[in-house]
């Protein structure tokens, strides 16, 4: 499989130019499939560009995979072109709920007074699946697992060919602790990680912001890097760029992430990278 | 590779508040295993869990603490809180004793409950319980 990041800035789109390297669209990365089949995992801010630029390769049918529902996540979908399409089949995935189905979540937000027009008006009608267990999509295996952060959400894991990526971009393995003080089966989102070739994972905060917001769903550095060593991945993207921080103090992070690791494992995720698998 | 069989996000989010409590607690997953006690319950069941490690719902439920109801009388595991929960996915209380790990005989109050996950299935059952050592206020 083929990917791109269309965007990983965490919490809010970030544009200016201290975020001019690393970018500052929210989350939406691509990934095609051996037998072209698209699967876009979130559908933040990256994903407008992401519909304009692949205009002309655009398949008919196209999954979308939320891992939750955060704004972040979720306010790109109204301005993804082939949401307008009639001639396209949109399938969107999400994490389940026992109380309201994911269509009747995703409406709360796509309905008026937040969007102009109604979900049940848009062209393509999409049609709402829940992320559970592992199902087939075209040529990939995906599979699902609620992961903590705040609300329900899921990281997922894509298979193809042997090879595995997983995203997790809002974790927080644990709370208030480094991921490697506890059983690996009793981690969070380790399952899904689990030697993954590519892991994409929340790096929003350094030590000592992560002190004043331990609960918030969120990793610091160390964690990240923990969590990838524990779950053995053979290379950690960290993802979720806090809004806060600038192209200049994401290079800082990446050498310190390096020094934790102990050699040039982790890389920071920027707008347009490009990885294959 | 073999995986280790991780547990479900209700479960880890569980031990997790367990951990950070002072009352008694006791996890099991959705087949019955113990999978976690606190510290608070280690003082009452006589044992370190970390010595105990995880046991079969026939082993916790059986002889090894030799439930007893009011009476005296053994009590089966569908009797128990804890089985009740699991068994009929329902809340259940009692009062009970049993012989902690340690050989000693204590009086428990105990109320269960199971752990519905996001998706509507059974992620285990919890028993939070309390030593009654026959002290308390009138
Ligand atoms: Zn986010
Ligand atoms: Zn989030």
């Amino acid at each position: 499989m083929r990917g791109k990041i269309w965007g990983c800035r965490g919490s809010l789109a970030t544009p200016g130019p201290d975020t001019v390297r690393y970018g500052g669209n929210t989350s939406c990365v691509e990934l095609r499939m051996r037998d072209d089949t698209l699967i876009i995992l979130d559908a933040g801010t990256g994903l407008r560009p992401l519909g304009v630029k692949r205009a002309h390769s655009m398949p008919s049918r196209i999954h979308i995979l939320l891992t939750h529902l955060h704004m972040d996540h979720l306010e790109g979908l109204g301005f993804f072109a082939p949401v307008w399409d009639p001639n396209i089949e949109l399938h969107v995935w999400g994490p389940p709920s026992p109380t309201h189905s994911l269509g009747e979540r995703i409406e709360r937000y796509f309905s008026p007074p937040l969007f102009p027009v109604q979900l049940s008006d848009v062209p393509s009608r999409p049609v709402f699946h829940d992320a559970d267990g592992a199902w087939e999509i075209g040529a990939a295996r995906v599979s699902a697992c609620s992961i903590s952060h705040s609300g329900p959400t899921v990281g997922y894991r894509i298979e193809e060919s042997g090879c595995a990526l997983a995203y997790m971009p809002d974790h927080e393995p644990m709370r208030g602790k480094d991921p490697r003080t506890v059983e690996p089966e009793w981690l969070s989102g380790h399952e899904i990680a689990q030697g993954a070739d590519i892991l994409l994972h929340d790096s929003q905060y350094t030590a000592e912001e992560y002190e004043e917001r331990v609960g918030w769903g969120h990793s610091s550095f160390e964690h990240v890097v923990a969590f990838g060593q524990v779950s053995a991945v053979e290379r950690l993207i960290m993802f979720h760029h806090d809004p806060m921080h600038t192209d200049d103090e994401l290079d800082k992070k990446l050498a310190y992430a390096r020094t934790l690791w102990g050699g040039d494992g982790p890389e920071n995720a920027y707008e347009g990278m490009e990885f294959e698998l | 590779m073999v995986r280790a069989e991780h547990k479900s996000l209700a479960l880890i989010l569980t031990r997790d508040l367990a951990s950070n409590l002072a009352t008694p607690l006791f996890i099991v997953d959705p087949e019955g295993t113990l999978v976690f006690y606190n510290e608070p319950a280690e003082a009452v069941l006589g044992k370190r869990y970390a010595e105990a490690g995880e046991l079969s719902a026939d082993d916790w439920s059986g002889a090894m603490f030799d439930p007893q109801d009011e009476t005296g009388r053994t009590m089966r595991p569908r009797e128990m809180p804890l089985g009740i929960a699991l068994s009929e996915h329902r809340p259940a209380h009692g009062r009970m004793s049993i012989t902690g790990l340690d050989g000693l005989r204590r009086t428990i109050e105990v109320t269960a409950f199971p752990l519905f996950a996001r998706s509507n299935e059974v992620a285990g059952a919890v028993a939070i319980f309390w030593e009654d050592r026959g002290d308390a206020p009138e």
